[in-house]
């Protein structure tokens, strides 16, 4: 069996390497090209994307008038649940490592990732992770319905059986990722192109290497966490279990040592490709490339002291609230760093509005928004209001869509015309834009007011002075998910290579070695390496 | 990686292969702190008293010097968890005590179930930090109760202050919270009697 599989694939490398890729579907399941992989991802990706936002119609649908009338409150629970995961997961981070393996190649001049056998499994093991989590929600009694922080008891005492199949599937995601972290930073430390010096490497490539770091540090924790869970309900330990002398509290704090980070893990990479997008339609070098290395790095050795912002209201010492109170404000000054070298770069230039850069600036807007609400809940004494709250969930959700999701679309309109030879259909991706932007502001903007009015998050009901609000934000949210449908065609028109041939440099004011090559881009690049000057 | 591929770079796979080696220590040491965090965290709210954790054996009565100037009011609070029947109240719910005296107090507990229940109480303190500074010298929570169907009984605790409890905590919780742990600790008590029967 194994040696019938190692000719077939032997035979198959032979022939993509010397005339393009095999034939049908062969030429997915065993590719080992960075290219093939990085589409993999992408498609996978985006079909998440659509599987989560339909459970977040569910959710919206549930919620656009008070009372219970779609679906019953522990089938609620298990959409926010499964909808969080499958975002999280499913969709940005699986997103992120497909630009990474379609690009970090190309951009540092090397002829693949460094461990191309291991890129494949890291890519095909996540769709049977998907399938187990998605197949849990048919078990007699449901999925998991305790929330994507899965917190102790819920998840111990008081789940139901569908939690073996959530933590083994978490494992393979787990797996998935510090695999496909190990090979980016294997590829960045090895591979780079002669005269390719860490101070040269683009921004990109920098974000993903400090992202690749924190995912190998902190995804082993999360399989810990999952495991202890597993072992509580199942095995008779009580890691979370007071009756046994262990503490629930615990495992927030295991959770969010992990969980913080984790939300850094979804953003380092936009900043990488916001960083990209903004310079070329400004037709300006980026403002302090160099602070924005350091801000990056210091942004991610913070995330690590400041995990308990998450739990200000379980009841900890008064030092201990305030220490996390500072660490988490101290963030916001990287951050801060590079907003403002952002828009130094655009601020005097020869400044164009093609689609990318429409979703760039969306994106640096929209996410100070974010940031400044993030900023509040760090606010101790003023958290203690707004915990649980919408007001939370408006903040993370103006961070990871209109931030992280709206920087993984300004890349695929940024390089798509490379990967595909042709310009995508401008007319659509205009009315994307449009739909998007003014759609996801008003499914995420009353959000604040809702939270700060005081309703509760992961609750099917409302009180009724909550009514008219909810009703705007479910409208947002169903005119946001018909918008994505506009991106669907759009992608399966670019894929069928349908649009004008674009030139190698596709934009002009781009720069990086990914533009030097031909559009499309052929299946093998840099086979010898280019010499960076 | 595999010999077929082209003319591979050998200096440059093996350079790889170190540092994934290098790379996957970081893996499995970074799985091995998440469990690390575990005893950490324990050690680290024993000293400090955190989460509100008292002493789990007795404390000995060191007759320190009783501090008439000051009162300190205790709250006694009682839970019990799901699935356990019990009746479970506390005797005294409020006590005015001077730090450095000694106080028992009592608790009542019946069972009303038709099968024999082995019960075990795990007590909290709120402000977590007092916790350092309640002191029992006598609890029935340092061990397990057996109450038979039908059975009920009185539960001492004995205890002092610390009278160097900080001067901003004037009252303080205690709740216990009872667990049914008879499944496992008749696993424990069959284990024992496989061990001493050897
Ligand atoms: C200026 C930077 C930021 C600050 C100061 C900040 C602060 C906070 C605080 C204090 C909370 C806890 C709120 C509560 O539960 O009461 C929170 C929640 C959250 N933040 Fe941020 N944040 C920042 C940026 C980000 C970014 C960049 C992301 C992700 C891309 C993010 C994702 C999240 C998520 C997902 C949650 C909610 C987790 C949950 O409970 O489900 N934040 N943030
Ligand atoms: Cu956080």
């Amino acid at each position: 069996m194994s040696t019938a599989t190692d000719t077939l694939e032997h035979d198959a490398h032979h022939d993509d390497h010397h005339h393009g890729p095999a034939k049908g579907i062969k030429r997915w399941l065993f590719t080992t090209n960075h290219k093939d992989i990085g589409t993999l991802y992408l498609w996978f990706s985006f079909i998440m994307f659509l599987t989560g936002g339909a459970m977040a119609m569910v959710i919206r649908a549930e919620l656009f008038q008070p009372g219970l009338q779609i679906v019953d409150p522990n089938f609620f629970n298990q959409m926010t649940t499964v909808h969080g995961l499958i975002m999280v997961f499913g969709a940005v981070m699986p997103a992120f490592t497909g630009l990474a393996n379609w690009l970090i190649p190309m951009m540092i001049g090397a002829p693949d990732m460094a461990l191309p056998r291991m890129n494949n499994w890291s890519f095909w093991i996540l769709p049977f992770a998907f399938a187990i989590l998605i197949s849990s929600l048919f078990l007699p009694g449901g999925g998991p319905a305790f929330g994507w922080t899965f917190y102790a008891p819920l998840s111990t005492t008081y789940s139901t059986d569908s939690t073996a199949l959530f933590v083994f599937s978490v494992h393979i995601m787990g797996i998935s990722s510090i695999m496909g972290a190990i090979n980016v930073v294997v590829t960045i430390w090895n591979m780079r192109a002669p005269g390719m010096t860490w101070m040269k490497m683009p921004m990109f490539v920098w974000t993903w290497l400090i992202t690749a770091f924190l995912l190998i540090a902190v995804m082993p924790v999360l399989a810990g966490v999952v495991t202890m869970v597993l072992t509580d309900k199942y095995f008779g330990t009580s890691f979370f279990d007071a009756a046994g002398g262990g503490d629930p509290v615990m495992f927030q704090h295991i959770f969010w040592f992990f969980g913080h980070p984790e939300v850094y893990i979804m953003i380092l990479p936009a900043f990488g490709i916001i960083s990209h997008i903004i310079p070329t339609f400004a037709r300006k070098p980026l403002f302090g490339y160099a602070s924005m290395v350091y801000a990056t790095a210091s942004i991610a050795l913070l995330s690590f002291i400041v995990w308990a912002h998450h739990m200000f209201t379980t009841g900890m010492p008064v030092a201990a609230e305030m220490f996390f109170m500072f660490a988490t404000m101290l963030i916001s000054v990287p951050t801060g760093v590079k907003v403002f070298n952002w828009v130094a770069t655009m601020w005097r230039g020869s400044m164009t509005f093609e689609v990318p850069m429409l979703f760039a600036i969306a994106f640096v807007v929209l996410f100070t928004i974010g940031g400044l609400s993030g900023l509040m809940l760090a606010i101790t004494p003023v958290d203690f209001q707004y915990h649980d709250t919408y007001f939370v969930v408006a903040h993370f959700h103006y961070v990871l869509v209109s931030g992280a999701v709206f920087s993984i679309m300004a890349a695929a309109y940024y390089w798509l015309p490379k990967w595909t030879g042709v310009m995508f259909d401008t007319t659509l991706a205009k009315w994307h834009f449009w739909c998007s932007l003014i759609s996801v502001n008003l499914l995420f903007f009353p959000m604040h007011f809702v939270g700060l009015a005081g309703m509760p998050r992961r609750i099917p009901d409302y009180a009724l002075q909550f009514a008219d609000f909810n009703q705007w934000i479910s409208v947002g949210g169903f005119a946001f998910g018909l918008s994505q449908l506009i991106f669907l065609a759009l992608l399966i028109k670019a894929c069928r290579h349908k649009g004008e041939p674009v030139s190698d440099q596709v934009w002009d004011g781009a720069e990086g070695l990914e533009w030097e090559i031909p559009s499309p881009a052929p299946y093998h690049t840099f086979d010898t390496p280019p010499v960076v000057k | 990686m595999n010999q077929e591929q082209t003319p591979p770079n050998t200096s440059q796979e093996q350079e790889n292969s170190r540092l994934v080696v290098k790379l996957v220590g970081i893996v499995l040491g970074m799985f091995g702190f998440g469990f690390a965090m575990v005893p950490l965290y324990d050690v680290f709210c024993d000293l400090t008293g955190i989460n509100g954790k008292t002493n789990e054996t007795a404390a000995v009565y060191s007759a320190p010097v009783i501090d008439t100037e000051r009162e300190v009011t205790i709250e006694f609070i009682t839970k019990t968890m799901r699935g356990m029947p019990w009746a479970f109240e506390a005797n005294t719910q409020r006590i005015k005590v001077h730090p450095g005296e000694l106080h028992t107090v009592e608790f009542y507990v019946r069972n009303p179930a038709s099968r024999d229940i082995i019960g075990q109480a795990i007590p909290s303190v709120s402000p977590g930090t007092a916790a350092l500074y309640l002191n029992k010298t006598e609890c029935f929570c340092f061990n397990n109760q057996p109450l038979l169907s039908g059975e009920e009984a009185l539960m001492p605790m004995q205890f002092y202050i610390d009278p160097q409890l900080p001067k901003d905590i004037e009252q303080f919780t205690v709740q216990y919270t009872l667990y049914d742990v008879t499944e496992a600790a008749q696993g424990v008590a069959e284990a024992q009697a496989a061990m001493g029967s050897k």
